[in-house]
């Protein structure tokens, strides 16, 4: 983490917390939006960044953490470039999903969780994602892809440099 | 039937302002600013609209709830948190009507007395997000928002909060401490939102799908809506189906349709002619219904509650003769022990049991009176918890358990 001493967003970042701030009664209820702000710029939220947040708004340290902590779309460690997330819910896993997952982990050479070795993919498994029409899909860094097959999961990784 | 929430659902970039004023968009507030407050809460109560998140309750009553006299500010809250398993009704209509909803929220915000609307929306739904937000600009460069609206002295300001993964935050109450940026945890009842709620003040939490609803009821008057439906269950309802039908997607119904009529007409019947097992009805939460319950019941409140389930979200599930229940309740039981938030004990205790007792049933390591502790830990967690989402664990356990015990069974001995 030590490429994350003294965490700081860009000025324009820095402008955006400034109007979060005005935005709401309390500068608790910043927090989300704030760390959306961090996660958008850094990938993901350091302790050094929830630190920075914590200063930001004037929270203490601990406060910033139980509520980042909550949440699983806030990642507490850096991933690959690209984050694929296979639904495996029920209404995926009636059209296919554990197979779907199953062909992603062999093409990819990781299990979820894992991160390719050249950095460009981390693999994971998410919870319904509102896409059950489409099913079995997954997201691809917050791109829904649906009626997934083999073919089209090869054009999708192609696609993604 | 006449359309009220699909209308504009194959209209060419319906999305955008000008096509959507292009269909009579808007056309409600001219009327809604000609009247009080409370003759519009009058109006809605008229129609019968209830709420369509899931729970079901009248929409004109719960914004009744707001006191007579509850200084300032009043605040209402947007429910785009959509994350019951088999529900995407409400992705629809953030994609394809964005327009619609602010419409809707325009009508509850004046409603209520509110100044200030809150969209709270599920931190996957980020094209849809992209979405609602390039509509909400466009409302109000053209004044539909903002300062004194089309004149008429009623200002409204509509922030977009997106969540970051939970899916207990679909709560009201939860998806308030999200706001105020706290974990996602439910708050006890009463008061209620409408008394104490945002920020400690008065508020309306109400669904997409609800507040959708609203331009329709406001322009063409109560009775026109309250003219679909049956007697208490009144007007339409998106039903998003997923599973093995051949048509998946989301279709709008008027309720009291017959739930077969709907797989076989609109989802255009079981795929690759197989035969119908199961059918969960409104979102994973709602107990299952077998092929033979599912024959005769109608889609709507009071039918569905005669079966001993629920209208819930209209998330459709429907599960073909090939399904292992076993597997497909694991499934779930995994799903709610990951989103149990943690803060009561028989919840957080209950689900972890679930899971340990339906990993090892599945895993062919199943015990002689599994199936009952399924149903006591199941019984322990009804009711006893701050919101609902022990039920919603608890419903899908005990009525597969029970419908399907057969199969639980072969797979313990």
């Amino acid at each position: 983490m030590t490429d994350d001493m003294n965490f700081t967003l860009s000025k324009e970042g820095e402008e955006k917390i400034g109007t979060l701030l005005k935005r709401y009664p309390s500068t608790r209820a910043a927090l989300l939006p704030a760390l959306w702000l961090v996660q958008d710029e850094a990938g993901w939220i350091s302790d050094e960044a929830a630190e920075y947040v914590a200063a930001k708004l004037d929270l203490p340290a601990a406060e910033v953490y139980g509520t980042l902590t909550f949440y699983t779309m806030f990642n507490r460690r850096k991933l690959g470039r690209h984050h694929i997330e296979v639904c495996t819910n029920i209404c995926c896993w009636l059209k296919g999903s554990e197979e779907i997952l199953t062909y992603l982990k062999a093409k990819l050479g990781i299990n979820e969780g894992e991160t390719t070795e050249d950095g460009k993919f981390t693999l994971s498994t998410v919870e319904c994602l509102g896409a059950c029409g489409e099913a079995p899909m997954m997201m691809v860094d917050l791109e829904y892809y649906g009626d997934l097959t083999h073919d089209k999961i090869d054009e999708i990784l192609k696609s993604l440099n | 039937m006449e359309q009220i929430l699909t209308q504009n659902f194959k209209v060419l970039n319906a999305c955008r302002l000008n096509a959507y004023l292009g269909r009579e968009g808007y056309k409600s507030l001219h009327k809604l600013f000609s009247q009080q407050s409370s003759q519009i809460i009058e109006e809605v109560k008229k129609s019968g609209l209830r709420g369509r998140g899931g729970a079901g309750f009248p929409t004109g009553m719960k914004w009744g709830f707001i006191p007579k006299d509850p200084g300032s500010p009043v605040y209402l809250c947007v429910n785009a948190d959509e994350g019951e398993p088999g529900t995407f009704k409400d992705r629809a209509l953030l994609e394809k009507d964005p327009h619609r909803l602010i419409e809707g929220i325009i009508i509850a915000a004046y409603a209520i007395g509110a100044r200030e609307a809150f969209v709270y929306i599920r931190g996957e739904f980020y094209r849809p997000y992209k979405i609602l937000e390039a509509a909400v600009s466009e409302a109000y460069a053209n004044n539909f928002l903002g300062k004194n609206i089309l004149g008429r002295g009623f200002d409204l300001d509509i922030y977009i909060h997106r969540g970051a993964g939970a899916y207990i935050c679909g709560e009201e109450t939860s998806l308030i401490s999200s706001i105020e940026g706290k974990r996602g945890y439910p708050k006890i009842k009463p008061p209620f939102p409408a008394v104490k709620g945002l920020f400690g003040r008065p508020t309306i939490v109400n669904n997409v799908e609800t507040l959708a609803a609203l331009p329709f009821i406001i322009s063409n008057g109560a009775a026109a809506y309250a003219a679909i439906g049956t007697e208490k269950s009144k007007g339409s309802k998106l039903i998003s189906v997923s599973g093995h039908v051949a048509r998946p997607g989301v279709y709008e119904i008027p309720l009291g349709l017959p739930l077969i009529t709907f797989i076989n007409e609109y989802a255009g019947g079981i795929r690759n002619g197989k035969r119908l097992k199961a059918v969960i009805p409104g979102g994973s939460s709602v107990p299952v219904l077998t092929s033979l319950e599912a024959k005769d019941v109608l889609l709507d409140y009071e039918s569905l509650a005669s079966k001993g389930t629920m209208l819930g979200s209209g998330g459709m599930i429907v599960m073909d003769e090939s399904v292992d229940m076993v597997k497909a309740l694991k499934v779930l039981v995994d799903f709610y022990h990951h989103e149990s938030c943690g803060q009561c004990t028989p919840c957080r205790e209950g689900s972890g049991w679930l899971k340990k007792i339906m990993d090892r049933i599945e895993s062919g390591h199943g015990r002689d009176g599994d199936l009952d502790l399924l149903i006591n830990v199941s019984d322990n967690m009804m009711g006893k918890t701050i919101c609902v989402f022990a039920d919603a664990m608890a419903m899908p356990v005990k009525s597969f358990v029970t419908k399907f015990r057969k199969e639980f069974e072969d797979k313990i001995n």
